[in-house]
């Protein structure tokens, strides 16, 4: 084993700080019994215990130690290094000592929050300590290297949540890349008709904010794009973005819709997107009339000419600006931004995979967000809600939670669903007149506002009953049920099932992750919680960060949202991506690989196998160089090589040695 | 502890895990928030990446006095780093031959992904991979001729067994 590098003060002196945590450690480890075993351990010379270290006082104890030349190494024992090692080796630095002759053993998360027994955690707690006691004495001062950041953002989707992110970033002076996968954006929010739970129109708050982001000079909008890959780390992101053909020039076209008015096809023949299918498009569409960028685009699955090639083109032949270009191909974008705000939404829940409420099969039975169409007076019925038979419904029924609190599909609740439910019971009451029955498990309105509103709805026609709805049918078997649909469900506060035949069914679909949610996470190297959402870096206190530097969530993409909490979440995704831009630099880990160069014999086994090049070969000296700013301080290289040339900051073998030594042979 | 008393308790093992920073480390941080109750057997050594894992470190644990050792990653196509789980895969499967050839059970090592989201994996994988170990109880390892000349010199053995003879006579 190698000897203990002291450096010009003799021996290490280790201070030992034992964190009670309030109750959360010291009700499950013995703290006096804790502090009396670190006494005995190499090099210790002071240990204490206080009842909150990360506390101001907790903090000075370690400075004051430092400054009065007690201790020149830190081991605190209290929560996880990733919630508070930050925290302590800035205690380190401000009491005038390197943050890096510091180690904390877990004794919470890992310790008393998962052990019954008092005196296994006692005795696991001690283990933990005298391993990061073990390493700390053979810790190194290191310096943190500083890089400059790369000043402008990039935003990934451009839904209500991407709008605002990138309009603030925009305000703020920062250059912004806003890329969206659709011909136009506004996502999800531009399909809904009023707002809960203030009833204001969708388009009407949305729109102002659309063409701001078009407008702004700060803006770069890419639609009809996605991000395709991502290199290098906080402040200098290399991104690589393909622009899908159009088929109609940008920069010409004036949204002037003379090609639509022209293309061969007389009627819209094919789904249209935006109105979920309930009206149809021509091959040549504009999405909605407010779209931004206001650009045509050509569907070549649909396009005459791309099938066959033997269309007249009449819609390039009427084109003013010979904006229409056929030949035009796949573009791909390359940019340095850096920090990144991701911000691509949700799918809602396909309703027909619950096939008891007969989605696909009743032509009567709509989601929610063919609803919010139907009802909407620019939609595809001019605002309209007529039945298969072109009457109106004089009753609707609504079923909540399709596709949310089911372990069936998901488990966890969608959040928006009762709210807009209410929402659409009153907007479908004010166009039919129709009666509503509202089915629900339980309703949830915890927000500004949203209580009031459900008392509000609760005193319109609306009956509310408390159950979830089995199955939904077109079986008779009462007079009046007789052409209708008939919800089946459990009257949980009757206490008895009943059936309700209406003329109308409204399917309240939860919300889902993206279906390229996961290789959308894989691309920006970020988490996915088990139900499929993108994983903050912690639930409470870094609630739009992640595990990646530098990469922010903002909206849905994070979990189920309303648009308030998307865009308070987005506005704080761009402040953090403007703290780190406005810094103008970002200090990188010391945790980097370094070569000692009289034991590299040049195999260049670590060459090949550094997935970022951080490792070369000198062929003047003949042995590897590594790379500082390039090395992310995996330790991949430093386990392959074979001759221990190769060294971890941080994590050198000598280290983990001593570590296990220390974790296993104590106690 | 000395002998006598350790040999009156019954016997738990000490279990070494190497836990990749990203994934599984931050899988053990949520099993704690949340409060997973699971066997208190096994103590968490952090590396950044399960690629980190040098197979001496296993080797030294167990010479350390570990019962078994369980390495946690990031699954295939998830590392932080791109590929260090795939070379953690690598050396474990070399690494199994070689303990195999050592004489040291196949259970007493074991690798698992655990994403970060998987706090439950962390509890099962725990309270698992313990009660195997416990099954094949204390590791024994076979002291080496070395370690024995170490302990006892021979000279000094000689000369303690003709002082006894001396004494006989």
């Amino acid at each position: 084993m190698s000897q203990v590098e002291t450096g010009s003060n003799g021996t290490p002196k280790v201070g030992v700080y034992v964190c009670h945590c309030g109750i959360n450690i010291s009700q499950k480890v013995e703290i006096s019994e804790t502090v009396e075993f670190a006494k005995k351990l190499p090099y210790v010379t002071v240990v204490r215990e206080y009842k909150f270290m990360c506390s101001d006082p907790g903090q000075e104890l370690i400075q004051q130690d430092i400054r009065e030349g007690l201790v020149d190494r830190v081991v605190v024992a209290s929560c996880s290094p990733l919630m508070h090692e930050h925290t302590f080796r800035g205690a380190m630095a401000a009491g005038g000592g390197n943050p890096f002759l510091f180690q904390m053993a877990n004794i919470r998360e890992h310790v008393s929050w998962v052990t019954v027994d008092k005196k296994a955690a006692t005795k696991k707690a001690k283990a933990l300590i005298a391993a990061a006691v073990e390493r700390i004495a053979l810790h190194q001062p290191l310096e943190r290297v500083q890089v400059p950041v790369h000043p402008d953002v990039l935003v990934v989707g451009g839904g209500i949540a991407g709008i605002h992110a990138a309009l603030t970033l925009a305000d703020s002076g920062k250059k912004v890349y806003l890329v969206e996968r659709e011909p136009t954006i506004g996502g999800h929010m531009a399909k809904l008709d009023k707002t809960f739970p203030t009833l204001d129109c969708s388009a009407c708050i949305l729109t102002p904010k659309m063409s701001a982001v078009g407008a702004h000079p700060n803006i770069t909008l890419w639609t009809y794009s996605e991000v395709t890959k991502v290199d290098g780390y906080v402040g200098n992101f290399k991104v690589t973005v393909k622009r899908k053909p159009r088929y109609v020039d940008e920069e010409k076209c004036v949204g002037c819709l003379e090609c639509i008015e022209a293309c061969i096809f007389k009627e819209g023949k094919f789904r249209s997107e935006f109105d979920e299918g309930l009206s149809k498009r021509k091959p040549v569409y504009i999405p909605f009339p407010q779209a931004t960028p206001l650009v045509a685009v050509i569907d070549p699955e649909t396009c005459i000419e791309f099938k066959t090639g033997k269309c007249k083109k009449s819609c390039a032949e009427v084109c003013a600006p010979e904006a229409i270009d056929f030949e035009q191909t796949e573009k791909i974008k390359e940019i340095e931004v850096g920090a990144i705000v991701l911000a691509t939404g949700f799918k809602t829940f396909d309703a027909a995979r619950v096939s008891r409420y007969g989605y696909g099969k009743y032509p009567n039975v709509y989601t929610s967000l063919e609803v919010e169409r139907l009802v909407n007076a620019a939609g595809p019925t001019g605002g309209e809600v007529l039945l298969d038979n072109g009457k109106k419904p004089k009753t609707v029924g609504i079923v909540h939670c399709v596709g949310s609190r089911d372990e069936n599909t998901n488990p966890y609740c969608s959040r928006v669903c009762c709210m807009y439910s209410l929402k659409l019971a009153h907007l479908l009451q004010e166009r039919t007149g129709a009666e509503i029955y509202d089915f629900y498990i339980d309703m949830r309105t915890p927000g500004k506002g949203y209580e009031e509103f459900y008392e509000r709805v609760s005193q319109e026609k609306v009956h509310f009953i408390r159950g979830r709805v089995g199955e939904i049918t077109d079986w008779a078997m009462e007079p009046e049920e007789v052409g209708k649909l008939v919800m089946r469900a459990e009257d949980t506060l009757m206490g008895a099932v009943r059936r309700v035949p209406v003329d109308m069914v409204v399917l309240a679909v939860g919300l889902e992750p993206q279906d390229d949610a996961e290789e959308v996470r894989r691309i920006f190297n970020i988490g996915c919680s088990h139900d499929g959402w993108f994983l903050e870096r912690h639930p409470k206190l870094a609630p739009v960060s992640t595990f990646t530097d530098g990469v922010f969530l903002a909206g849905a993409c994070q979990g189920p949202k309303d648009i308030p909490d998307s865009v308070a979440q987005a506005g704080a995704a761009a402040s953090e991506a403007m703290a780190i831009i406005d810094r103008g630099y970002v200090e990188l880990e010391p945790n980097t690989a370094f070569i000692i160069e009289d034991l590299c014999s040049g195999c260049k086994t670590c060459v090949a196998i550094c997935p970022f090049s951080a490792t070369s070969f000198d062929e003047e000296k003949k042995v590897v160089v590594v790379n500082g700013a390039l090395c992310k301080g995996c330790g991949t290289c430093v386990a392959a090589c074979p001759s221990g040339a190769l060294q971890q900051n941080l994590f050198t073998d000598e280290q983990i040695f001593h570590e296990i030594k220390g974790v296993v042979s104590y106690v | 502890m000395s002998d006598n008393e350790a040999s009156k308790e019954p016997f738990e093992p000490k279990i070494v895990a190497f836990f990749c920073n990203w994934c599984t480390y931050t899988a053990a941080d949520l099993a704690g928030t949340a409060r997973m109750v699971y066997a208190p057997n096994i103590r968490v050594v952090r590396i950044m990446c399960s690629g980190r894992l040098d197979p001496q470190f296993v080797l030294a644990a167990f010479r350390d006095g570990a019962d078994g050792v369980l390495i946690g990653g990031c699954h295939p196509g998830d590392c932080h780093y791109q590929e260090g789980n795939y070379y953690a895969l690598r050396r474990f499967t070399l690494l199994k031959k070689l303990l195999k050839s050592m004489g040291i059970e196949e259970a007493r090592l074991r690798l698992e992904w655990i994403a970060a989201s998987e706090g439950d994996k962390v509890k099962k994988v725990m309270n698992d991979m313990t009660e195997a170990v416990r099954e094949l109880g204390p590791l024994r390892l076979e002291p080496r001729a070395y370690d024995l000349i170490q302990a006892q010199p021979a000279a000094e053995i000689e000369v303690t067994t003709s002082a006894q003879e001396v004494h006989h006579e």
